[in-house]
């Protein structure tokens, strides 16, 4: 499985970058030719990824949140979402579906998303040290007739 | 009479009271940057009417995380605090995935 490309993004842990993340990895994948299904999928995962950055590893502070998206030979996306936050006390419990530590309106989704909408998800986090979440989903190739 | 709410030049929600029924059309982008403006200016439009009905149409949303999940499980407490329902009406097919993971179905406010 070989790199067929790659791009590196850093940005400060503010909600306005939200959008701005999705949007970036969302033209980055767009020359596979995505159903606006799949885009949608990414989209939303990625979302997902960079919010928790923001209420959970940075919490009271700015921080730095760093993805590294690839496009190997397969047609497969790999995102990888990292930030060098607070860590999550106890992984397991925090890819529960309902469960939030945030006392605001939050729903506890988050990784049950990212786990239904990507083929494979992969979490690591040390604590004090930071998270890094890894989202990989295989683009469907279209067959076009040779023209 | 109706009141819009803008982000940048871009319309997040439209409000709009007849007959007991507040109606919240919501535009754009749905994500926890975006969430908190269109909570509190429902959420205050909630106060002076005190609706009988509390609809949420998504007719116009193009993206939606869970940030939008929260938005509705929010205001459906709010608004069975304040003694009205809510209706979430209009969601578009490239939604409906969140929403069916969600279970907000469960709820009974699914139109």
């Amino acid at each position: 499985m070989n790199t067929v490309n790659e791009m590196k993004l850093q940005f400060i842990s503010k909600s306005t970058n939200e959008s701005f993340a999705r949007s970036a990895v969302s033209a980055f994948v767009l020359p596979l030719d995505p159903t606006i299904s799949e885009l949608a999928d990414i989209k939303t995962a990625v979302s997902e990824a960079v919010t928790n950055c923001i209420v959970h590893a940075y919490p009271d502070t700015l921080g730095i949140i760093y993805i590294d998206a690839k496009i190997t030979d397969s047609n497969k996306v790999i995102i990888k979402i990292k930030d060098k936050g607070v860590g999550i006390e106890n992984i397991e419990k925090a890819l529960e579906p309902l469960y939030t530590t945030s006392n605001g309106e939050r729903a506890g989704l988050g990784f049950a998303v990212m786990q239904s909408f990507m083929d494979n998800v992969k979490v690591r986090s040390t604590l004090n040290k930071g998270t890094s979440v890894t989202l990989e989903k295989s683009i469907i190739k279209v067959n076009y007739d040779k023209r | 009479m109706s009141v819009g709410l803008f982000f940048g030049c871009e319309k997040m929600v439209d409000m709009n009271y007849i007959d007991d029924t507040l109606i919240a059309k919501l535009y754009g982008e749905i994500d926890h940057h975006i969430a908190p403006s269109i909570r509190n200016k429902i959420d205050s439009e909630c106060e002076t009417y005190r609706p009988r009905v509390l609809v949420l149409d998504f007719e116009g949303v193009t993206f939606m995380d869970s940030s939008g999940i929260g938005l509705i499980m929010g205001r459906y407490r709010e608004i069975s605090l304040l003694g009205g329902r809510l209706e979430v009406t209009n969601i578009p097919p490239y939604l409906e995935r969140i929403v069916a993971l969600s279970g907000i179905g469960n709820l009974g406010v699914l139109k």
